[in-house]
């Protein structure tokens, strides 16, 4: 039905366009764990793309040394990471506050350095093969495409999390706590909420949402150190054409621009690896607070 | 007087040091000196971190490469030539950057000179994963052969000594004071009538340009130009540099290039060397922690207090 399509090849329009999908679900799920961070830390995170990596190494190692599957990795990794977020924030980000914000992202740039510089000295700057689930081995033919269970499932996945997300900061009562931690910190505490426990928690959950990406990424780019290093500086464009300001406007972002990136990969080759720092570039020039962004 | 005697002493250290230590390793640190003034003026004074000084860095060092590789240049027009393009490139990445402020000006500058290094990984003329390999020194005026170690150092310490002296100027000038008033409170200056934004943009340029300088200057040096001058570890690096000498201090920014080029030579030879990234890390980490004013601005605060 789709046999030509301008000239392009449906199979590989629509290849582009599932991969450009996988790469948008990373990029929402990365980019709401740092906006959920910067909301109550008011850091932005240098350490998400090392601690992406660490989700997935926690995952291998698991399968490695206790033998534990995929499913199992995927809720164990989060956790592991997001208690290692805990510490990190009770005995590092703890001591910043009252400082200027930028030191924050300083703090974690050296964390980055620290984490990535210590699993290249153990593991190699090589990647370590992971295997997908059985149950979600091979694919279906669709006409058009052919798509992999694995990464369908990718998608559905990063979705889901991305939907209760935004459902425990919309509609319940502690996202209702998180919100006004955001806006006004000093008096959500003076009406007797624990700030300093809902903010760990908070970095806790996000970096744990950056592991999570990390499981979910391991079959598909092998488990590499330095799997997040380059990640997370199109992670921090997603962000500012996004804007911090939302967590809907984060998942929006991400997704769409995971897409421009796929389309561009059929269209526009060479422009690839660029084109997420061109929309940026375009969004500060038309509407310097992102789109999702308000500014004050 | 006092001052002038100690600047006299410097210099004279700064003079007869090749005699004591290896040239090579001299010129760098003080290529690495100069990269972090410069990065201190828009971060020390300016308040504004930037993550994107290695574009300028490596981006001068590719254009000077080739201009006096291929297009045959003298040297001294080559690294001038490369300076003109850091200027320009820090122009176009101010004019974006200064949209936004604090942690998405970080952002936005890291990301736009994420985008300068896909550039130069697909560009032609920068050789790819090689660099630009063999960058001939050539000669100072058509007079003094460069390929002498010792005739280069005070080359390169010329060009920095230049370099260090519009850092310096720009700072002690009623611009340099302009600057630091938007640093500490932004709203007052714009209701004072400055336009911030131009002063923020021109600072920006200025810093770029001479991080250009440095770059160039260094990519004579090595006769190389390569995507480790660009990536953003180096940009990292200078950050690290100029927070472990003293931000806004005048000579703390050389005083950290000093000690971390040193520990990366010294490390990298070492039983140590495949720990560099880690120990930089920690630096970094302990620097934040419990040194925020740097070695320079950690003794200027005591000497301050043993006065009192």
């Amino acid at each position: 039905m789709f046999s030509d399509l301008l000239g392009i090849a449906p199979q590989v329009l629509f290849g582009q366009l599932l991969l450009g999908l996988i790469n948008g679900s990373f990029y929402a799920v990365l980019s709401l764990g740092l906006a959920v961070i910067f909301g109550l830390l008011n850091i932005v995170n240098f350490a998400h793309g090392a601690l992406y990596m660490l989700g997935a190494f926690a995952a291998w190692l698991l399968g490695k040394y206790l033998h534990i599957d995929y499913w199992g990795a995927l809720i164990l990794a989060p956790l592991i990471v997001g208690f290692i977020g805990v510490v990190l924030d009770r005995f590092l980000l703890r001591r910043l506050a009252g400082v200027d914000h930028l030191y924050g992202l300083l703090l974690t740039f050296g964390l980055a350095m620290l984490i990535e510089g210590l699993f290249v000295k153990m593991f190699g700057a090589s990647g370590q093969p992971f295997a997908a689930p059985k149950a979600l081995n091979g694919g279906v033919n669709l006409g058009f495409m052919f798509l992999p269970y694995y990464r369908a499932w990718v998608v559905v996945a990063s979705l889901v999390v991305c939907a209760v997300t935004w459902y425990v900061f919309e509609r319940t009562k502690i996202g209702a706590y998180l919100r006004a931690g955001t806006e006004n910190p000093k008096l959500l505490q003076a009406f007797g909420v624990n700030v300093p426990l809902l903010t760990t928690l908070a970095y806790g959950y996000g970096v744990a949402l950056a592991a999570f990406a990390g499981v979910l990424a391991a079959p598909i780019t092998q488990v590499n150190p330095l799997m997040g290093s380059n990640l997370i500086i199109v992670v921090f464009a997603v962000v500012v054409i996004g804007g911090m300001g939302s967590i809907m406007g984060a998942i929006v972002t991400g997704l769409s621009m995971g897409v421009v990136e796929g389309l561009t990969k059929v269209f526009w080759p060479e422009a690839s690896s660029t084109i997420i720092f061109i929309v940026m570039a375009i969004v500060l020039v038309l509407r310097p607070a992102g789109l999702f962004g308000r500014t004050n | 007087m006092k001052k002038y005697l100690a600047y006299a002493l410097l210099l004279t250290l700064l003079l007869v040091a090749p005699l004591l230590f290896y040239p090579v390793l001299l010129m760098k640190v003080l290529c690495f000196a100069l990269f972090a003034s410069a990065f201190n003026l828009i971060l020390g004074y300016g308040g504004l971190l930037s993550f994107g000084h290695a574009a300028f860095f490596g981006g001068a060092a590719y254009v000077t490469g080739h201009a006096i590789k291929i297009w045959g240049l003298p040297t001294e027009l080559g690294i001038l030539t490369g300076t003109a393009a850091a200027m320009v490139l820090g122009l176009l990445v101010g004019v974006l950057a200064i949209r936004r402020q604090g942690i998405y000006f970080a952002m936005i500058t890291l990301a736009l000179a994420q985008m300068v290094y896909f550039v130069f990984i697909r560009a032609g003329f920068t050789g790819g994963e090689n660099g630009l390999q063999g960058i001939p020194r050539g000669t100072f005026l058509g007079l003094v052969d460069l390929s002498n170690d010792r005739a280069m150092y005070y080359f390169v310490l010329g060009v920095c000594l230049i370099g260090f002296g519009v850092i310096a100027r720009a700072v002690h000038s009623p611009f340099g004071q302009v600057l630091r008033a938007i640093r500490d409170n932004e709203p007052r200056a714009t209701s004072l009538g400055y336009n911030i934004d131009r002063y923020k943009l021109l600072a920006f340029v200025i810093s770029a340009t001479i991080a250009g300088l440095a770059g160039a200057t260094k990519s004579v040096v090595f006769q190389l130009a390569s995507l480790t001058d660009a990536h953003w570890h180096m940009s990292g690096e200078v950050v690290l540099m100029t927070l472990l000498g003293g931000l806004g201090t005048i000579f703390g920014p050389a005083v950290g290039a000093s000690i971390i080029v040193t520990l990366q030579n010294t490390l990298s030879s070492g039983p140590l060397g495949a720990w560099v990234t880690v120990i930089m890390g920690l630096i970094f980490i302990v620097c934040v922690l419990a040194f925020r004013k740097g070695i320079v601005g950690e003794l200027q605060a005591a000497l301050r207090k043993s006065f009192n």
